[in-house]
């Protein structure tokens, strides 16, 4: 059975509603991929593939012939060379980013899922928590930079907590909805087999909401990259974001270019190893076979 | 394991038995009020009653779900509170299989929530597969089966512990007539091999007549048992011809006049 959905063209630029409420929603069963599809879905990577080749093309060819200077708009080509030339520093600063996204998606998960549990579960802790944290969630997070820098200091720290920040609500909310979500008789029908709530848990509850876990897990590590970025970007001496801002500041129009397709490349690539572990976890046969 | 021996079943008294929810707007609302019922070994026993009228109530009581407000259920001598009886298995209106297991380990999920040896039951699962025409199907996820099928998977997951009572909700109540119908036989044939207690829920007259020994009729909320009619039908019974047996109709009828009565049936 195909498992991995992992090259699926749609999971490229997750809508973050559907991402959060859409898959494994309350009855409906999560298809199993079938030969054919999964044939359809390699023709449409390569439309996406073949789309995104013709718009550099077309950007190739009417740069030059615009008269534009490539201190305005380098060439696709002029930016890719420059990668490749600048590649040391791009994935210097790149780990850097890379560090600072992985602790503050790191630290959602350990507290977003947890803090989802007992919203979960403690219906006095849920009416106490998620309207404060609904509410956080309005305070436009990017705001709060400057004065993340102003009281962490312009080490790692104010970076990560953005990024943590940014990560926590689809977390916590991917997690809460594919727990609530579950259907009332699957918990009766464990329970008529004599299953503690650890087991219904495990068996049940836990499976059944990983798909909408991961849906938030998946929002959450694409924002956690642009906190980061933000973070770097108000005060920083290392990462992508520092490094474009410096490129900005030189007039560095191709450096600047490839700053911004790393940063992508960075959300991206994370986006693809959540669901390679997605598709490695959500469909596992779990029993003692 | 001979999984076509027979399943000694269980007793059930019920007495005095009341169900009262307390309701978000502190309007108490009472389900049940006052049902006594014996349900003697290996009879099957089918419910029949308006929507509404506290059926599900019945049985989640049986099972052990929720509490009761009062009176008491006893399956062998054992009083159920708020525990369900680990001699138990419940087939719901919808199969709820888990998706993400594949036919083979649904079921045998009850063997593993009960740390029983899942290997040694694999076997006695694939024979219960094979009973209800299933046979090779152990390795298919439920999303690749039809609704029909589905529900036999789900008869499967109750029947693998061998259960002395069997609870059924509704359960053909979302199948099409076609499949229903087959179902239908199909569990009078496994019941007459099995033997076990069944206590079934249904808001059909027809399949309530043509499957019990017993038939009771419940009135709307507050659900009071109504009549209590022994059919008296030679097994097997057949589905096709059933209708036209006398018997059946004067069954049917009885329980029929008995909704109109309660308004439940409007004749126009
Ligand atoms: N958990 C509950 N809380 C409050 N009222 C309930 C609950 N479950 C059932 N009821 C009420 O009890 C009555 C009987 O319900 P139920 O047993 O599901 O009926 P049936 O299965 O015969 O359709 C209904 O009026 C229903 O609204
Ligand atoms: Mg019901």
């Amino acid at each position: 059975m195909a498992r991995s959905n992992v090259l699926k063209p749609e999971a490229l630029k997750p809508d973050a509603r559907e991402a959060l409420a859409g898959r494994g929603g309350k009855t409906a069963p999560m298809a199993v991929p079938v030969r054919k599809k999964r044939k359809r879905r390699v023709l449409e990577r390569y439309s996406a593939i073949m789309l995104a080749g013709f718009i550099l093309l077309l950007w190739q060819i009417l740069v030059p012939l615009s008269g534009l200077s490539e201190f305005i708009l380098p060439t696709p080509a002029a930016i890719v060379a420059r990668i490749v030339e600048d590649f040391p520093l791009l994935a210097m600063h790149g780990y850097v980013t890379l560090f600072e996204v992985l602790a503050g998606f790191g630290l959602g998960v350990l507290i977003g899922v947890p803090l989802a549990l007992a919203i979960f579960y403690s219906p006095p802790f849920q009416s106490a928590v998620y309207p404060l944290l609904v509410a956080l969630q309005t305070v436009p997070k990017v705001a709060l930079a400057p004065l993340l820098v102003l009281y962490l200091g312009y080490g790692w720290a104010p970076k990560i907590t953005l990024a943590f920040l940014i990560a926590l609500f689809p977390i916590v909310i991917g997690t809460v909805v594919g727990l609530q979500s579950l259907d009332r008789n699957l918990v009766d029908l464990t329970r008529s087999m004599g299953a503690s709530e650890w087991q219904t848990f495990r068996k049940v509850r836990l499976p059944a909401a990983l798909p909408n876990i991961f849906g938030g897990c998946k929002v959450a590590i694409s924002l956690s990259v642009i906190g980061a970025v933000i973070g770097e970007y108000v005060a920083a001496e290392r990462g992508l974001g520092y490094l474009q801002l410096q490129a900005n500041a030189q007039f560095d129009t191709t450096l600047n270019f490839a700053s911004v397709a790393a940063i992508s490349a960075l959300g991206v690539t994370l986006f693809f190893i959540l669901s390679f572990i997605e598709s490695k976890v959500v469909f596992r046969r779990d029993t003692a076979r | 394991m001979n999984v076509a021996s027979r399943i000694a079943g269980a007793r059930v008294s019920i007495s005095g038995l009341v169900k009262t929810y307390q309701t978000r707007d502190d309007v108490d609302v009472l389900a049940l009020d006052n049902i006594d019922l014996t349900i003697e070994r290996g009879s099957f026993v089918a419910v029949v009653g308006p929507s509404g009228c506290g059926k599900s109530t019945l049985l989640s009581l049986v099972a052990g779900l929720v509490e009761a407000s009062d009176g008491r259920i006893e399956i062998d001598d054992q009083h159920i509170v708020n525990r369900p009886h680990p001699k138990i298995g419940v087939v719901f209106q919808s199969d709820l299989l888990l998706y993400w297991r594949t036919v083979l380990d649904n079921i045998l999920l009850p063997i593993e929530i009960k740390h029983l040896d899942v290997k040694r039951h694999i076997p006695k699962a694939e024979e219960l597969l094979r009973q209800v025409g299933l046979k090779g199907f152990g390795n298919k996820y439920p999303s690749e089966l039809s609704g029909g099928m589905r529900q036999r998977v789900a008869i499967c997951r109750a029947l693998i512990q061998e259960p002395g009572l069997l609870l059924m909700d509704e359960p053909f109540g979302a199948l099409d007539a076609l499949t229903r119908e087959q179902m239908i036989m199909d569990l009078q044939e496994m019941w007459t091999r099995l033997g076990n207690t069944v206590l079934f829920i249904t808001h059909g007259i027809d399949e309530a007549v043509f499957l019990a020994d017993r038939v009771l009729v419940m009135s709307p909320r507050p659900g009071r048992i109504a009549l209590d009619l022994t059919i008296d039908m030679p097994r097997p019974r057949r589905w096709s011809n059933a209708h036209e047996n006398p018997g059946y109709q004067g069954y049917v009828r009885k329980i029929r006049e008995i909704f109109e009565a309660q308004g439940v049936l409007v004749a126009h």
